[in-house]
């Protein structure tokens, strides 16, 4: 097959040609995305304020300190990232569930045999996924702003809505007081005492804020359609006989999508839950455009505070430390994706 | 074979048609509310933030990004910048992306390996060493730290080495025995077959360089560098941000989304395309 290319002379040319033709992608990624992953790792366990070189010989050198102060010593920087750290769990936990079930959802009822415009509800799901973050982030700023669409909705329906951008109140605080469990204005002192990394347990249990409501929102309603996309094309891998068997078999449509289909959309269910998982984590557009990090900082994330320490705060060393923690839990979450693909790659 | 519609299965195609109509609204309206409140007064659209019509229809929000923002002058950064990174990535994507599929070199391997590797950074950690190495290369504020850092991508290689892959190694024979060399196979042979992959990764690397938004917050700091994203996102936060404006701000979130937006009704399966490669690229 390659006899040509055995021909003395080719052989050599080829090589010389393959890391010419590399050459410009490698220096590119190499100087943007793998040197400076080392000098943000030296960054990290410095002092420095941004003047000068990081390298330069008067940087203190602190060591570890950016990253025991967000863990084990108590203070602001622990506090707010914790905060952080909470609010992007929440966001998590409330997002990827939301956007994997309406995705599924969707590309169930779009992938229904005979349904006419099925292209027309393809591209109006699709659509907001490719526009700019930026842009959308402005819409719905305006969708939720006091007398914008959503509170003009809801007052059509006798409900006055809450100042969205301003409500730093936890859901789960709310809930557990429309409830009458605890009133949220004095919460049981067992809760408020203590907890883990400087947060009481009272904290850990507030919810996404009323705030961060709207972009988890945004977020659904931005990802659904890329994954919805997924799922179609999965859903039109499963051979058709799967289906026809089950219909011999007797099964009505409810139990064809709890034990045929499901099942069968295992892997891109997987890979769905994965890119959602690494996408949360990163969400910063959204925040730098809708809310900053406020209200009293129940929008603040990983992402976004690493940012403002570095280039607000000019605290560089701590910045880089906050996107090193960020790193670690992107990629332990991409390792467990490919850690369950490949197990299930193999029959 | 016809089916007996039951009256069942014609519950369940209602149903379903309810759903996406449902559906559509949700996603489409806010689309229409954006277009229609860029029209209005401010008043208006305080008052009615619903109405798809503008009661009284106004373009003075549009005069007022043209007269009293930098708008143009971001417009013109994000063409130039966007033009110069999609053709940068079109073509030096395809040069590597061919290397590693069709040329035999010692550390092709390796080469790949640590292109896949890449792909699995997450872009938004690496803000701040970004602009490490923009300082130390002196390029920080210069539309050489909007260009270079993104001119090239590891997912684009990808794209194009699992299409080169495809390419039968007769026809790169023929040439070569022709005398052809290794570029000139590439260039005039190799390539034009590509236009289906090639004009993937000119949507995907069009959309996202126009979209750009945290890579210009780091390598640029001066406002007559601002792309569009970056200006739109200043007069939401900035001076003008206190609530107000909405018309206005809407209105040019409505203007940067408007080439993205005719691309994708023009190209949709690229798009889709775009999705499924990106997500299967594991």
């Amino acid at each position: 097959m390659r006899a040509a290319r055995r021909r003395s002379g080719t052989r050599g040319n080829e090589a010389a040609a393959g890391w010419l033709f590399t050459a410009p992608v490698l220096a590119i990624l190499g100087l943007f995305l793998v040197l400076p992953i080392g000098m943000a790792l030296w960054v990290s366990l410095t002092g420095w304020n941004g003047q000068g070189s990081p390298f330069a010989s008067g940087v203190p050198f602190v060591g570890l300190s950016n990253y025991t102060d967000l863990f084990t010593q108590e203070g602001l920087a622990r506090e707010t990232f914790m905060v952080s750290i909470r609010n992007n769990l929440y966001y998590v936990a409330f997002a990827v569930p939301a956007q994997t079930a309406l995705a599924l959802a969707l590309a169930l009822v779009v992938n229904r045999r005979g349904l006419r415009g099925r292209s027309f509800f393809r591209t109006a799901f699709y659509f907001p996924s490719v526009t700019s973050s930026v842009a959308i982030s402005v819409v719905f700023l305006f969708l939720f702003a006091n007398s914008g669409a959503v509170n003009a909705l809801l007052a059509y329906l006798g409900i006055n809505g809450p100042a969205w951008f301003t409500d730093p109140r936890g859901l789960l605080h709310l809930a557990l007081g429309g409830l009458g469990l605890v009133d949220p204005a004095h919460p049981p002192q067992a809760l408020t005492s203590s907890g883990p990394f400087g947060l009481s347990w009272w904290e850990w249990l507030s919810g996404p804020s009323v705030a961060m409501a709207t972009i988890i929102a945004l977020a659904v309603w931005t990802t659904s359609g890329t994954f919805m996309l997924i799922y179609i094309a999965a859903l039109q891998d499963i051979p058709v006989q799967v289906e026809e068997a089950s219909l011999v078999d007797g099964a009505n449509a409810w139990q064809r999508l709890v034990h045929v289909t499901l099942p069968m959309l295992r892997p891109a269910t997987f890979l769905v839950v994965t890119l959602g998982l690494i996408g949360t984590w990163q969400v910063f557009d959204q925040i730098y455009v809708m809310s900053q990090g406020n209200p009293a900082g129940t929008t603040l994330t990983p992402a976004f505070l690493s940012y403002r320490t570095a280039f607000r705060d000019f605290e560089y060393g701590s910045g880089a430390a906050i996107s090193f923690v960020l790193f670690l839990i992107i990629v332990v979450m991409t390792l467990v994706q490919h850690w369950i693909m490949r197990d299930r790659d193999e029959p | 074979m016809s089916r007996a519609r039951s009256p069942r299965a014609i519950a369940g195609t209602v149903l379903s048609y309810l759903v996406l109509g449902f559906f559509s609204l949700v996603f489409v309206y806010p689309f229409v509310i954006q277009a229609a409140n860029s029209f209005k007064t401010e008043p208006d659209a305080a008052a009615h933030p619903l109405s798809p019509i503008p009661h009284p229809f106004t373009t003075a929000a549009f005069a007022q990004i043209f007269d009293s923002t930098e708008f143009p002058l971001w417009l013109a950064n994000s063409v130039l910048v966007t033009l110069l990174v999609t053709a940068g990535r079109v073509f030096l994507d395809s040069l590597a992306g061919y290397a590693l599929a069709r040329l035999d070199f010692r550390g092709r391997g390796a080469v790949g390996a640590l292109i896949v590797a890449v792909m699995a950074v997450p872009g938004v950690v690496l803000l701040i060493p970004k602009f490490l190495v923009l300082t130390g290369l002196g390029i920080y504020d210069t539309y050489a730290a909007l260009v270079l850092p993104v001119l090239a991508d590891a997912a684009g290689v990808f794209i194009m080495r699992q299409f080169f892959r495809s390419v039968p190694a007769s026809i790169e024979e023929a040439a070569r025995i022709d005398g052809a060399g290794t570029f000139r196979v590439f260039w005039s042979v190799v390539l034009p077959m590509a236009r289906p992959a090639l004009i993937t990764l000119t949507i995907l690397s069009f959309q996202s360089s126009w979209n750009e938004f945290p890579h210009t917050l780091v390598a640029v700091q001066e406002p007559r560098l601002y792309t569009l994203p970056r200006g739109v996102a200043n007069l939401v936060t900035g001076s003008l941000g206190a609530g107000t404006q909405y018309p206005l701000k809407l209105g040019a979130a409505l203007l940067a989304t408007i080439p993205v937006a005719v691309i994708f009704f023009a190209l949709q399966r690229y798009f889709v395309r775009g999705a499924a490669e990106g997500a299967s690229k594991e």
